[in-house]
């Protein structure tokens, strides 16, 4: 072999070490990372190294095959959600605005909130529902691949820190009343109103793995696409496609948008700054 | 020399003081100029996107506020949304994310220089303007490790000196200049290649 392709720069060498980590992961335990955008894949394994005492990405090989506790610990760095409620407050007041009147139209409205990490967003549109007077006509499933979040938003109990925010967002996105309404303080924290808990499904559910969600009126997947590759992009936007209503809404993170993906031709731009498609009738 | 007309590409970063040099620079740019250029400024998180807009004004290239999956074109200037993380991907199409902040910052400029260092390696320069912050330093790290060229904003001429100053405390500079030296390096780039092309035909 010629000695110029012996020799590799360590950022190639590092890239074939992800590649075999995540392999290792996938067929291990099941969780497949491997279409996730590489550039931010690589960022989370690398600040993982320290944590785990070892010098290169493939010394965390063996132990992730072999040591469930590490793996554990690995997944938790790896999935690390960030939201609040009312995130992009324009965002809820355009849904406030524009898709709850059309949404008012069905008998029965079903709504998904694919990645819904913690559960700061589904609450969101739990309170949105209830204000438009449309909550006892909806069920909201709020999913996500991780149990341990899924827990959280189950018990609705956020930092009294963050209600701050979540107040000013809340009313930037054209609420009525004030949040308080809807909390109680408790646990050194605040806990969401059980109210609105009601008609929440929150349940584990992979976009990378599993399968439709049928007769869906609006989907939510806001910032989650932005860790995906365009294969897997491509992929979960078919999934939503496949599971919404003819005319159903499609709501993405502020920067995401279906314009360089495959199904850019089965939706048409609603509201193009808050990045809301409908499907295609 | 043409060694210079190997370059692909051109990242950017500054914080506060940064609005006013990167018009400053952008506006020094030919309409010709053949590189793609990637910029991240420190915002405040809800900053509605007045920055692209802003900078367009001043620059002859199209300038856009990126879009998660859009890909890097030549003669083009994209700038980080406020809010999300910025990177760039092998098949040299930007992703986003919102990962916990890096140096108090999101954009933060190592998050974008670190992830540009692994596509463009040799073909990249990194530069660092006026700022208050470290953002970058480790960022300038990567590029020269990766072989790419470094600059820092000579800190006597910059509005906040403490960010360029910490780069080139850092020993990952290669070269200080004024902005005024930048953007004529930065435009001898455009020349250079087209000679190439000339000489070439």
């Amino acid at each position: 072999m010629d000695k110029t392709e012996i020799r590799k720069p360590r950022s190639e060498i590092e890239q074939m070490e992800v590649d075999l980590l995540l392999e290792a992961v996938f067929r291990r335990y099941g969780h497949d990372f491997r279409n996730y955008a590489r550039a931010s894949v690589e960022r989370r394994v690398k600040n993982f190294l320290p944590k785990a005492e070892c010098a290169t990405i493939s010394e965390m090989i063996p132990k992730l095959l072999h040591d469930e506790a590490f793996f554990a610990n690995f997944l938790g760095q790896f999935s690390i959600p960030v939201t609040e409620m009312f995130r992009d407050p324009s965002v809820y007041g355009s849904l406030r605005k524009n898709v709850l009147p059309v949404l008012k139209t069905y008998p029965f409205i079903k709504v998904w909130h694919a990645g819904c990490a913690s559960g700061e967003e589904a609450y969101s549109l739990a309170i949105l529902l209830k204000e438009a007077g449309l909550y006892d006509q909806a069920t909201i499933y709020a999913t996500d691949f991780n149990d341990l979040v899924l827990g959280k938003a189950r018990d609705g109990i956020y930092d009294l820190e963050s209600m701050k925010l979540f107040s000013k967002n809340y009313q930037s996105s054209g609420g009525k009343q004030s949040l308080s309404e809807y909390y109680h303080a408790e646990y050194g924290g605040i806990v969401m109103d059980q109210k609105l808990r009601r008609n929440i499904t929150f349940a584990n559910h992979n976009l990378v793995t599993d399968g439709v969600f049928s007769e869906t009126h609006l989907i939510l997947c806001r910032n989650v696409l932005i860790y995906f590759d365009r294969v897997l992009q491509d992929r979960v936007l078919e999934l939503f496609r496949d599971s919404l209503v003819r005319g159903g809404f499609l709501c993405l993170g502020s920067k995401e948008s279906i314009q360089f993906s495959g199904v850019k031709n089965d939706f048409k731009v609603f509201d193009d700054k808050s990045k809301i498609f409908q499907k295609k009738s | 020399m043409h060694y210079e007309t190997h370059f692909k590409c051109v990242v950017v970063g500054a914080s506060a003081g940064g609005m006013v040099a990167l018009g400053k620079l952008f506006s020094m740019l030919p309409r010709t100029f053949p590189l793609s250029i990637i910029a991240v400024q420190h915002l405040h998180p809800s900053e509605g996107g007045y920055l692209p807009v802003f900078l367009a004004r001043k620059c002859a290239l199209p300038v856009k506020e990126v879009e998660d999956k859009m890909p890097v074109l030549k003669g083009h200037v994209y700038i980080a949304p406020a809010n999300y993380h910025l990177l760039v991907e092998m098949d040299e199409s930007f992703s986003l994310s919102i990962d916990a902040r890096v140096n108090y910052s999101r954009p933060s400029i190592d998050v974008l220089f670190e992830s540009a260092a692994r596509v463009w390696g040799a073909d990249l320069i990194g530069i660092i303007l006026t700022g208050a912050n470290q953002d970058g330093t480790n960022g300038l790290r990567k590029i020269k490790e990766c072989g790419g060229m470094t600059m820092a904003q000579d800190p006597e001429t910059a509005e906040t000196p403490f960010m360029p100053s910490a780069a080139i405390d850092a020993g990952v500079v290669d070269r200080v200049m004024t902005l005024e030296k930048i953007g004529a390096f930065l435009s001898t780039i455009d020349a250079e290649a087209s000679n190439l092309r000339c000489s070439k035909w």
